[in-house]
């Protein structure tokens, strides 16, 4: 049954925010390469310099951390709203009852599944905001695809692809970990069950962006 | 799934339970008859849900016991309690069905999280409950799509498809109206004799106090403050307790008929032509004149 619950949460997280994730990291990608040429005016700068700085925007920071933020508002509310909605209306109480540990049924497998399943989804939204700054490029005669992709491998350091990653688990822990705090312990009826779930993500992206600083500062 | 073999008896010692400045239970003992059905009354907010919850351990007494077979729940460790509370079920006030699971679902949750049947086995023994309960027909329905009544009966089926020892029903018949709230009470009476479970319910419904009422309780302001059974409640002098059954004209008529048939005298001293005067009380309306 918790490995049942674990998939299940997997498939919610991962599958159900994928739809935003994607159309999020696309424009994410294109803007940033829009953006970047239109700064980068100097005919002493090569035009790869503006793929590197879109594979390095979007590796460091726009993907890991914009995402999560989003995810934040995702899944933090489902998650506790859910809980929320579960303790308000006993079903909690009636799995205690079973003798079921509702903290190991409800909580650990949603933060299981987040630690697996949005690291996927930042590695998604990475490779898809890099495809969509290349896109951009085209489609906006700003950088040819062969000069973009000539860009993306000068310089390229594997160690921001790890960093992104630390963020990615870093996030991840604190999006399902929050809210399920708020959600579970949440008391009264469907209007507090509204403010823990706001309260959830407003701290989720508090702690996100904190947490984002604290790795950058440790790790950089 | 086999029936206990023995009756389980539950019993509380010196119950006592705060929140904060409040204390909501002050001192509450009783032990509930074994195999019976067993009613917790009083006025909202007497205290009769803090105690059901202190007695399944959703909440833990500031003091005093609370003894399964003799065995002190309260204190135990974790994974003792654990086993205990696998012998218990509930049906909660809301019912508590698990939304996001069909009715076939919610009563073989505790199938699948405790024993290691077969999946056709299970659904053999939901099919048996759900029967029990007089639902068979609604195995692929979720919570949102049946009736209030009908979702107390679901809750009923999860709660005794495990073959639980003891049952605790809090507040059975609210929202209900009267016709289901006596299918439901009728449904807790057979099966706690059916399945020999010792019952406890939390109301403040008078029918299920006279249908149901082996043992009862009656709480205020968190003390107990009469116990006895559902003859005797009848016949009791305690003044809040009259007060809180007795409250309708309605039930002070028929208590008084009942006096005047078994004792030939009325207990209050009210008129006894004024209660002679108005036709018996009855739920059944009068048959048009011709």
């Amino acid at each position: 049954m918790y490995w049942k619950e674990f998939i299940h949460q997997c498939s919610d997280i991962g599958i159900g925010s994928l739809g935003i994730v994607v159309v999020i990291s696309v424009f994410m990608g294109a803007v940033s390469t829009v953006q970047t040429a239109y700064q980068l005016v100097s005919p002493l700068i090569p035009k790869s310099s503006i793929a590197q700085i879109v594979r390095d925007t979007v590796i460091l920071e726009f993907a890991p951390t914009l995402i999560c933020i989003v995810l934040a508002g995702v899944v933090g509310s489902k998650i506790a709203s859910e809980l929320g909605n579960m303790r308000v209306s006993e079903q909690i109480d009636a799995l205690e009852i079973m003798g079921i540990n509702t903290r190991a049924y409800l909580i650990m497998p949603k933060i299981l599944a987040a630690l697996l399943v949005i690291p996927m989804l930042v590695i998604i939204a990475t490779v898809l905001g890099i495809l969509g700054g290349r896109l951009a490029g085209s489609m906006a005669n700003i950088i040819s695809t062969n000069t973009f992709d000539k860009g993306l491998l000068e310089g390229f350091l594997p160690y921001n692809v790890i960093f992104a990653l630390a963020k990615a688990y870093t996030f991840a822990f604190l999006i399902s970990s929050v809210p399920a705090y708020f959600g579970y312990y949440v008391q009264g009826g469907s209007l507090e069950i509204g403010r823990a779930s706001t309260r959830a993500v407003v701290t989720s992206c508090i702690l996100i962006l904190f947490a984002d600083y604290i790795l950058a500062a440790l790790l950089l | 799934m086999s029936l206990p073999d023995t009756i389980s008896m539950i019993e509380i010692r010196n119950i006592q339970k705060s929140f904060g400045d409040r204390t909501v239970i002050e001192n509450v003992s009783a032990v509930m008859k074994p195999g019976q059905c067993n009613l917790i009354i009083g006025t909202s907010g007497s205290g009769k849900t803090v105690l059901m919850k202190c007695m399944v351990g959703l909440f833990h007494p500031d003091e005093g016991e609370v003894l399964y077979d003799g065995k002190d729940f309260t204190n135990m460790k974790s994974d003792e309690k654990t086993e205990v509370r696998k012998e218990i079920g509930m049906l909660f006030q809301g019912s508590a069905l698990f939304d996001s699971l069909t009715v076939e679902q919610n009563v073989m949750f505790p199938l699948d999280m405790f024993t290691k049947q077969s999946y056709r086995k299970k659904l053999e023994r939901v099919n048996e409950v759900l029967e029990k309960v007089n639902l068979s027909d609604t195995n692929k329905k979720f919570p949102a799509e049946i009736s209030g009544g009908m979702k107390k009966r679901v809750g009923i089926a999860r709660a005794i498809v495990l073959n639980p020892k003891y049952l605790f029903c809090d507040e059975p018949n609210s929202g209900l109206d009267p016709q289901t709230s006596m299918v439901i009470d009728k449904l807790i009476r057979d099966i706690t004799k059916e399945y020999k479970i010792t019952t406890v319910v939390n109301t403040h419904d008078m029918n299920s106090v006279m249908e149901n009422g082996d043992y009862i309780i009656y709480m205020y302001d968190g003390r107990k403050e009469w116990e006895g059974n559902r003859k005797e409640i009848i016949f009791s002098k305690n003044e809040r307790l009259n007060h809180f059954i007795f409250a309708s004209e309605f039930l002070q008529d028929a208590k008084d008929m009942r006096m005047l048939e078994e004792t030939g005298k009325i207990a209050n001293e009210r008129n006894m032509e004024e209660l002679t005067d108005r036709s018996a009380p009855t739920l059944v309306p009068p048959p048009d004149e011709e």
